[in-house]
């Protein structure tokens, strides 16, 4: 176990290098963020260049990532377009949208698994079609439509929740952008345990334990759906990066001040210390999450060993 | 077997032929190949006609959305900013007094034309990489799935945003590049394991001791079989591309004006919802429409080229 961790963990530092590339050439060889300070006007030459030079823009890219890197290890992440850290604002954002991530996360794995077993224990019966017409309509609908439509009518026409996210983001404000976040995916976890429910449940093994008297109870719950949950676990952790991406919609419809708004303004003032910053810590999370599965499948799977 | 046989279908066809010949007529239903099962499957399911019909029209309309809609959506009349339905407007207008309905036809054609480009485009880089990783194996592999575990660690959605928010060209080109960029590990992952399956089928081992090259090996025994998968999850993805594509021009970041897109529209009428809903009901409706079709096309072929599940 313990070696798999550190195969994991070290074929995990190219893939980390080069997303982190990737993004860094996008940000600073395809923009000119010396440029986007002044706007629309063009700039002096001479202030052009020492500021060039004071963010360490003179040097061949490959330099200037290395650079940044060295920096990111020692936890300077540069500075933002108001001139604050970013560390600071990574302090104030990522709890927020942790939170909203957490809510989503917990309505789509519950809801998501429980109409998946649903189905998947009546297939071709009224409860599953229902429950795959739903999912059909819910992954049509794109986020940021169901986002506007849940906001205007359960928050301003009906007052059932607030319509916007409120200072400092409580739980209870928080429900119904987690709502919204996690729509699409519960849709697919609800399709994923359905199709792995129904497939196992012609197993041998299931027979086996209906055949020797075990209460139904325990045969769906310890036989069937713990064996069932392999594909789920396996998508509830790719898709927690997708997660916290696609909370750039959701915090821009609900005004939440999290790391899809900072992320945002960091594009629209064209400041790529914000930028990078944000998505390597992102692209971070999304690799832990990875690794953090394939750990779990030992602990649902005893079969699967790692030596 | 004989280089005369014209397709992948009758060659797959003939591994039963010796039961068709014994028994001609009534037995020949047993010796479908994959392809002509699958075709009688998708045959009799109502989704797969009613998402054909709807996919038919929108292609229809994209190509020639004059047949339906006689205006100019770019034709806008301030006086008649955010009023309802009138007569010869069945929509009404949106802020800048332009006709919902007229934009609403014409958005069509951005958005399947980004799904169709993204989709093909991503479904032939993923083949050949995934293909060549599974078929070539060894150092090959390891380095296209490291390359294509870089460009999966970054969230679609969130790449979107920092490349197209950089390189600010706003045309149907520029945003299907991107998704082209960063959609297709998804397909090389799914190709290189069909490929690495199919591989080690009997038929293939026993075609490479015949002495048949790489070249003929891949492409008359190995691609058949291996591509069933990817013709599914590419026809479920192209819905998603088609979200993705309104997504991002919702932001600010995709399709940008004068070109017409029903993210852009949607974009703009977020915020007049409780003045002039109809302004994001029409766009936004229509998209739903537009992406459940696909999917519809996409759940439909998946049933009928996996038999797992019958």
């Amino acid at each position: 176990m313990g070696r798999y961790v550190i195969r994991r963990l070290l074929q995990m530092v190219p893939v980390f290098i080069g997303t982190t590339l990737l993004i860094f050439v996008m940000v600073y060889a395809l923009g000119d963020p010396v440029a986007a300070m002044f706007g629309d006007r063009a700039p002096d030459p001479a202030t052009a260049a020492q500021l060039r030079h004071q963010l360490y823009l003179d040097h061949p890219l490959w330099q200037q990532y290395l650079h940044y890197m060295g920096h990111i290890f020692t936890g300077d992440f540069g500075k933002s377009a108001d001139q604050q850290p970013v560390t600071h604002l990574m302090g104030t954002a990522f709890p927020v949208t942790l939170r909203l991530t957490v809510v989503a996360f917990a309505i789509e794995a519950i809801v998501g698994v429980a109409l998946g077993l649903l189905a998947g224990l009546r297939r071709g019966r009224f409860a599953d079609t229902g429950v795959l017409a739903f999912t059909l309509l819910v992954v049509s609908i794109p986020t940021f439509v169901t986002g506007y439509l849940l906001q205007f009518f359960l928050g301003v026409k009906w007052h059932v929740t607030e319509p916007a996210v409120g200072e400092g983001a409580p739980f209870k404000d928080l429900i119904l952008p987690g709502v919204v976040l996690a729509a699409v995916s519960l849709a697919y976890v609800a399709r994923l345990t359905r199709t792995s429910v129904a497939e196992n449940s012609r197993a041998d093994y299931l027979r086996t334990a209906v055949a020797k008297g075990l209460p139904k109870r325990r045969v769906i719950t310890v036989h069937l759906l713990r064996n069932s949950l392999i594909p789920v676990v396996t998508f509830l952790g790719t898709d927690i990066g997708g997660l916290m991406a696609g909370a750039v919609v959701t915090e821009r419809i609900f005004n939440i001040h999290g790391v899809g708004y900072q992320l945002y303004q960091g594009i629209l003032r064209n400041n790529p210390p914000t930028v990078v910053g944000f998505v390597t810590i992102l692209v971070l999370i999304f690799l832990a999450a990875n690794l953090l599965v394939d750990l779990l499948y030992a602990v649902l799977d005893p079969r699967i060993r790692y030596a | 077997m004989p280089d005369t046989i014209p397709s992948a279908v009758t060659e797959a066809g003939t591994a039963t032929t010796p039961d068709g010949l014994a028994v001609p007529g009534g037995e020949r239903e047993k010796a479908r190949s994959l392809w002509s099962d699958a075709w009688h499957d998708l045959s009799r399911k109502p989704m797969f006609y009613i998402a054909g019909v709807l996919i038919l029209f929108l292609v229809v309309i994209s190509l020639w959305p004059g047949l339906i809609a006689g205006g100019d959506p770019l034709n806008c009349d301030l006086a008649n900013s955010q009023v309802g339905p009138k007569s010869g407007h069945p929509f009404g207008f949106d802020t800048q007094g332009c006709d919902v309905y007229t934009r609403t036809v014409f958005g069509a054609r951005a958005s399947v034309t980004v799904g169709i480009l993204t989709t093909a485009g991503a479904a032939l880089l993923g083949t050949f990489f995934g293909g060549l990783a599974g078929f070539l194996g060894g150092i090959w592999d390891s380095l296209i799935s490291m390359l294509g575990n870089i460009f999966f660690g970054i969230p679609i959605l969130l790449g979107g945003v920092v490349f197209l928010s950089v390189v600010k060209g706003g045309s149907v080109t520029t945003v299907s590049t991107f998704m082209i960029l960063l959609g297709w590990p998804q397909i090389a992952r799914i190709a290189r394991g069909a490929v690495v399956t199919a591989k080690q089928q009997d038929y293939v081992q026993a075609a490479k001791a015949l002495g048949a090259s790489n070249s003929r090996m891949l492409l008359r025994h190995i691609a058949p079989n291996a591509l069933a998968p990817i013709i599914v999850v590419s026809t479920i993805a192209l819905g998603t591309y088609i979200s993705l594509e309104a997504t991002l021009s919702f932001l600010g970041v995709g399709l940008k004006p004068p070109a017409v897109s029903w993210g852009i529209d949607i974009s703009a009428a977020s915020d007049q919802i409780r003045n002039a809903p109809h302004m994001l009901l029409w766009p936004a409706g229509a998209l739903s429409i537009t992406v459940l079709a696909f999917i519809m096309l996409g759940d439909a072929v998946r049933d009928a080229l996996d038999p797992k599940l019958r």
